[in-house]
């Protein structure tokens, strides 16, 4: 019938970007880039106990250059933003950001001069993740979230054409300041 | 020793108040003098001279209120970054900044980076000066260190903080004492409760009701204190240990430190941050398996806190890495305000817990170790001790605590304390059936207290007051002022860690680069305490 029937057994065909999505989720190497308290749920998450060494994160990477994934855990504030901007540039493409915690996403309860009120204000976020600090399963469901993301992420000139779209899209949304609730 | 400035705008003529907590070891007892200076003109000598601790305190105070040092060495901001304009915690700074900043650029390498390197340059000999943090993974946290360096050896080193500067302080000015637990645990959030005791021991002594606390509810806060100490001194030796590559005993340690916030979780809700030490008491009873819970914990200590002793205590790399390294002695810790493991690792048996006890502590039988080598590997011991040492007081409250079941855990004074007998709803979430068919069935008094309560908060009354206790890295405490209003007028937490951090280029230079990450280990600072 088609091609497969003619492949010998134990090959089998597969999309490109899923080959490479699942290649690129099953050893994504975490930056260290504690902050604060959610950076000892981050190291608890290493330790046996929760084990992240199941999705192949174990060899979390302190230098910027062999690490996938950027898991901003803590309040990031002013005098650190820069820093983080700079851990961020020298990790080489594919690369994602986790924000852990509410501090990381949002500011959290910290609504003040010193701290950054989200670090989407510095990096691009691909999963917000919610919790103060947010237990180390929680930090898995957020990685399996990046996971299921990273499977389904185009290669190549589609990849390009996805950035695009995404762009123009944030272009023409609401900005989240203009939204209104329901109520409005 | 703390240095904390207070901004009185109507004070006209003596605005800015800088308050010294002195402490004697000899004497015992503590002495707080307050010095005033204008607006107009904000100069205090500084008293560095004299206490050298007072480094960081008074660049601290300069940073948050303008209050200028005659006489400090090197006046500059320490936890905003090197360019802000404004001094954040004056009354007249908002909370969320002025706005003048916005649009400034900043740059990762940092204000005087470059003047260094150029002084280096300048001087075109062999050292090195290089920057270690705040992104490392051996910095315990977001710590940076401009090194001077000949080869292996460190010839200067200069600590930069505030990387984590949260503003918590002033955040607490615009929240009520009881929400300020809540604030206060996210300083050091390895030991949260212990900076959320150092808090309650400051709104109890202000509302007078410190030896009013029930029994139950202090037994409950000691053994939270020393659970968290526990847990705390088990990251110490971990991350220590990792940090030197040795990655066994940091697995190791998180296992137990597992179980010490299993049972945190058990009783208070949540394994970090809690919130649960509140004014009064705590914020609700052990769990109906709390006291079986202890005593599976207890046990387990028991069997596993030998594996650490076979493993760490002889090893011949820890002791080669450890013994003699990153020495302080007895003069050089009491002259940079060291207390904790590090200042019983010079020998001098001082505990807080024994020497100014609070929460009953006097009623406990604890042993306080002491070394007498005054280097890193004593520190280390005396924080292993240390965790035996807390677990005979986990037992002592266990007993206890299964004897004096049914006792209230919060104080009695309705306009005081929160609603703490509370229980679990059916659906295992935090609405408590019972309270709520009190206050809406029963008592109009009662829903009134609470709405208060929640809403408003309680007023506490003028005053102000220092409550230190014994944090897991040292002297742990707080300067609170109230005006008489539900929110603090001033909070300003003595963080150990940051006297701390003053020490790292006494302990280091003369040594080896590898020496400094055993250095920051030993004194184990949580910049989350550090920065605030």
């Amino acid at each position: 019938m088609g091609l497969e029937d003619k492949l010998p057994s134990g090959a089998l065909t597969a999309n490109l970007s899923q080959v490479a999505g699942f290649l690129l989720k099953t050893s994504m190497w975490p930056a260290t880039f504690g902050l604060a308290c959610c950076a000892i749920e981050m190291m608890a998450a290493g330790s046996p106990d929760f084990d992240i060494a199941r999705y192949g994160m174990e060899r979390f990477s302190a230098t910027p250059r062999q690490a996938d994934l950027l898991i901003v855990s803590g309040r990031l504030s002013q005098k650190m933003a820069p820093v983080l901007r700079q851990t961020w540039d020298q990790m080489p493409e594919p690369k994602w950001c986790i924000s852990m915690g509410a501090c990381a996403s949002s500011g959290g309860m910290f609504n003040n001069y010193a701290i950054v009120q989200g670090v989407d204000h510095v990096v691009p976020v691909d999963v917000y993740l919610p919790g103060c600090p947010p237990r180390p399963q929680a930090l898995f469901d957020a990685i399996l979230t990046l996971h299921e993301y990273v499977v389904k992420s185009p290669l190549g000139a589609n990849r390009v054409e996805a950035a695009r779209a995404a762009e123009a899209a944030a272009l023409k949304a609401t900005p989240t300041h203009q939204m209104k609730g329901l109520l409005a | 020793m703390s240095v904390s400035g207070v901004h009185y705008p109507h004070h006209v003529g003596a605005e800015l108040h800088v308050v010294y907590q002195l402490l004697s070891y000899t004497h015992n007892r503590r002495i707080s003098l307050e010095v005033t200076c204008p607006d107009a003109d904000p100069h205090v000598p500084s008293v560095v001279s004299v206490y050298p601790m007072a480094d960081y305190h008074e660049r601290e105070t300069w940073d948050m209120f303008g209050v200028i040092f005659d006489g400090h060495p090197s006046l500059t901001r320490i936890l905003m970054p090197d360019d802000w304009q404004g001094h954040p915690q004056r009354k007249d700074y908002p909370l969320g900044g002025p706005g003048e900043n916005r649009g400034q650029a900043y740059y990762a390498q940092g204000g005087d980076f470059d003047d260094i390197s150029r002084v280096q340059a300048d001087r075109n000999d062999d050292i090195m000066v290089i920057n270690f943090g705040p992104h490392h993974p051996s910095t315990h946290g977001v710590l940076r260190l401009v090194l001077e360096l000949e080869g292996e050896t460190v010839v200067g080193c200069r600590p930069g903080i505030g990387f984590l500067h949260t503003g918590i302080e002033k955040s607490m000015e615009f929240r009520t004492f009881t929400q300020g637990t809540t604030l206060a645990t996210r300083m050091n959030y390895v030991a949260s409760m212990l900076n959320e005791a150092s808090y309650c021991l400051a709104v109890d002594r202000l509302l007078d009701i410190e030896h009013e606390v029930p029994r139950r509810a202090q037994d409950i806060r000691v053994l939270m204190c020393e659970l968290q100490r526990i847990a705390s001194h088990f990251v110490a030796v971990g991350s220590g240990a990792l940090e030197i590559a040795a990655m066994t005993p940091a697995t190791l340690s998180f296992r137990e430190r597992d179980m010490c916030l299993d049972v945190i979780e058990a009783i208070s809700g949540l394994r970090m941050n809690q919130g649960f030490i509140r004014p009064g008491g705590v914020a609700n009873d052990l769990p109906e398996d709390g006291i079986s819970r202890l005593r599976t914990f207890i046990d387990w200590m028991h069997k596993h806190l030998g594996e650490y002793a076979d493993m760490l205590y002889e090893n011949p790399i820890i002791k080669s890495r450890l013994v003699g390294k990153a020495y302080m002695d007895l003069s050089t810790c009491m002259a940079l305000g060291v207390t904790g493991p590090a200042l019983r690792a010079a020998g001098l048996e001082w505990d807080l817990r024994k020497k100014q006890p609070y929460f009953g502590y006097e009623t406990y039988e604890f042993d306080v170790p002491t070394w007498d080598t005054c280097d890193a590997y004593a520190r280390f011991r005396i924080r292993m001790d240390e965790i035996h040492e807390s677990l005979r007081i986990v037992e002592q409250c266990t007993e206890r605590l299964e004897n004096s079941a049914g006792e209230p855990v919060m104080h009695t004074d309705p306009k005081i304390g929160w609603p703490a007998s509370l229980s679990l709803g059916g659906d295992g979430m935090g609405n408590s059936n019972e309270h709520i068919k009190h206050i809406m069935g029963e008592s109009m008094e009662a829903l009134i207290h609470h709405f208060k309560l929640v809403t408003e908060g309680f007023k506490v009354p003028p005053g102000q007051v220092y409550a230190p206790i014994e944090g897991a890295g040292g002297e742990l405490g707080i300067h609170l002022v109230s005006d008489g209003g539900t929110r603090p007028y001033r909070s300003h937490m003595r963080d150990p860690g940051f006297n701390h951090i003053q020490c790292i280029p006494a302990m280091v230079e003369g040594g080896m680069i590898s020496d400094i990450v055993v250095a920051m280990a030993s004194i184990d600072p949580v910049m989350g305490g550090v920065d605030r």
